[in-house]
């Protein structure tokens, strides 16, 4: 027994040697100065280069292709918009991008990491706000944020600070020991935006942060928005209003059917479409048709019961010319009003239909969508 | 640093201890059982089993300690089958989602479910066993304070062996399952035959073969035997029917009970694996 115990231990120590030699510490510690120098090389990387990196990202249900081959990229720092109708695509690229779902094709980086390779990485630079809710009605709102503290590791003294600072940023401070189930919409939509910002996000992902908000808490909502973006958060979100896109994104870029169809700021969009539009109110339209219709730059000229609506081809700054060849020739001008394209036209342009319609026509896929 | 499962488990305790409605049910129902089935059928004891007298010189127990180590069995059946649900709510709400995203691995999940679960179940054991001596059951009768102590730990480590196999499935199944009634479904149809083909209101002696191969393979009779054998003893009658338990059998019994864990925690193993949406 006892000679079995010593051959025992005498095998423990060669293991121990054995492994010693083949993997001797000053080597381990070499491979962590390696680590810690590539991890460095790519934070600087990141600083150089892009806080999300999509390219060629597709991705199936089944048959059902809901991402089709796209690439785009947001540069640290940005409000970037992801717009598109119901069922485009927007939810399943969000949640491919923040980990949800595996990559089947395509290669993302999030913060200069990896989606596939270093998920754990991935999932510490994201804060992320759910399209619907997701609170647990029985936690008051500081065991709330506490939670999802503790499940990101986060040590007792960096997230109690943490949390008070956050609870004062969305205003909930006389909230703080309410339930969950008992606060308004709004106070709901804060306390998932301060949760996605407590573990100090490089960037945070807001699927729709306004849907079904009144008019002032949306304007709240996007002041905190906006107040966290100035401390170097990149903001990425989805909307579907147009006016919030237009106001306060950097970036935008529309998705439908799967594919990217238009990528830019909002100026760039607008001025893409290059359809400028004098709206002209004179006394004798007729007359001024045909004076005006042979104008170079000049697309289409119809006739509203707000008087004539001439469509420019591009940019032309023609309106100071057009008002010359009037006036010249004795008609005279009641008002000029000139239109730029609004990012609604941009969108309508671009999927060929309004938001409007596109949510009603693809609600009964979206829905499929979220089942999945 | 601080490990993910504490927070799981610590946010299933807040809400257990918080709900007074769940609180309650959860103590009063196995005390129900206890009072309602036990007395009603304690009282009709010598209609079932007209010859069942037991032998003078042996040690002999009423029907209410013989059928509360069934209670207390059928308390952690419930309970754990049924707190696995909690993975399901989180789902249903969305804060699995939220949970997933995160750093945190999945198996942390698991580990805080379960704890919670088992944590109510020894609590109910405690609870049935406690209220059992108002109602005339005797459990660790002619024990020192020692002894019954020591007892009460072997009837809690039975517990504990059990609730965690029993944790395991039910997690496993709410996680795989998307629909939340269909995992009821699962969980009540699962209940009944586990309840009723154990030895945990009745001797299985005189069973047909075919229950007793089931309540030989149910984890819930090796539990009962343990149960029993802590608590009430080794070598007994009731009603005249001996319940003897060597030392081999109990070990084979826990046995069970490991073997059973283990291929339960394969299962669940798999069923946090293979999930792919929340």
């Amino acid at each position: 027994m006892q000679t079995d115990g010593l051959i025992f231990l005498e095998k423990l120590k060669r293991h121990r040697i054995s492994d010693w030699l083949n993997n001797p510490p000053i080597s381990k510690g070499l491979q962590k100065v390696g680590t810690r120098i590539n991890c460095v090389a790519r934070r600087w990387k990141y600083v150089k280069e892009y806080a999300v990196s999509v390219e060629g990202l597709s991705h199936s249900y089944g048959k059902l292709r809901a991402v089709n081959d796209i690439s785009f990229n947001v540069e640290k720092g940005q409000i970037f918009s992801f717009l598109g109708p119901n069922g485009a695509g927007k939810t399943t690229t969000i949640n491919l991008l923040i980990t949800l779902l595996p990559i089947q094709i395509g290669k993302v980086t999030i913060a200069g990491f990896d989606v596939t390779k270093e998920q754990n990485n991935v999932r510490r630079s994201i804060g992320v706000v759910f399209q619907d809710q997701r609170l647990d009605r029985d936690l008051t709102v500081w065991e709330t944020l506490d939670f999802h503290g503790r499940i990101y590791s986060l040590s007792k003294n960096t997230r109690r600070p943490r949390i008070d600072e956050l609870i004062e940023l969305v205003e909930l401070t006389d909230k703080r020991n309410e339930f969950a189930k008992n606060l308004s919409g709004g106070m709901k939509r804060r306390l998932e935006i301060a949760r996605g910002l407590l573990t100090r996000p490089q960037i945070l992902f807001l699927d729709e942060p306004t849907i079904g908000l009144d008019t002032q808490t949306r304007r709240r909502i996007w002041s905190y928005i906006k107040k966290v973006n100035k401390e170097g958060v990149t903001i990425f979100l989805t909307t579907h209003y147009m006016d919030e896109a237009d106001q306060n994104s950097d970036a935008i870029c529309i998705i439908d059917k799967g594919k990217i169809i238009a990528n830019g700021s909002s100026e760039n969009l607008k001025n893409s479409l290059g359809q400028d539009r004098i709206n002209l109110q004179t006394d004798n339209d007729e007359k001024a048709v045909q004076l005006i219709k042979d104008v170079p730059g000049i697309n289409q000229i119809l006739r509203s019961s707000e008087g004539l609506i001439i469509h420019l081809k591009e940019n032309a700054y023609l309106t100071p010319k057009i008002i010359d060849v009037l006036r010249t020739q004795g008609v005279e001008i009641i008002s000029v009003n000139l239109m730029k394209p609004t990012l609604d036209d941009v969108f309508v342009h671009f999927t060929g239909k309004g938001l409007g319609e596109a949510s009603q026509e693809g609600m009964g896929q979206n829905l499929g969508q979220q089942e999945r | 640093m601080e490990n993910g499962f504490v927070a799981i488990y610590w946010r299933d305790m807040v809400k257990f201890f918080r709900s007074k409605a769940l609180l309650f049910s959860a103590l009063i129902q196995p005390v129900l059982w206890l009072v309602l089935y036990g007395i009603s059928m304690s009282s009709n004891i010598s209609l079932f089993f007209p010859q069942g007298s037991n032998p003078p010189g042996v040690v002999s127990v009423n029907y209410m300690t013989f059928m509360a180590a069934g209670v207390v069995g059928m308390t952690i059946l419930f309970t754990c089958l049924y707190a696995g649900q909690n993975v399901q709510f989180d789902k249903q709400y969305g804060l699995m989602k939220m949970i997933v995203v995160s750093p945190m691995p999945r198996s942390q999940i698991l580990v805080g479910v379960t704890l919670g679960g088992i944590t109510k179940a020894l609590i109910q054991t405690t609870i049935v066993i406690a209220f059992g001596y108002v109602f005339g059951v005797h459990f660790f009768n002619g024990l020192t304070i020692v002894g019954a102590l020591t007892a009460m730990a072997g009837v809690l480590m039975f517990a504990v062996t059990f609730s965690l196999g029993l944790m395991f499935l039910s997690t496993a199944i709410a996680m795989r399952v998307r629909d939340h009634n269909v995992s009821q479904a699962i969980i009540t149809l699962l209940t009944l035959p586990l309840f009723f083909a154990s030895n945990a209101l009745y001797p299985l002696d005189s069973m047909p073969t075919a229950i007793r191969i089931a309540s030989d393979l149910n984890p819930l009779t090796h539990f009962i035997n343990g149960m029993r054998y802590f608590g009430i003893g080794p070598d007994f009658y009731s009603f005249g029917v001996r319940y003897s338990t060597s030392l081999e059998e109990l070990f084979i019994s826990l046995g069970f009970l490991v073997g059973f864990n283990i291929i339960m925690f394969l299962v669940a193993v798999r069923a946090f694996e293979t999930t792919k949406e929340f």
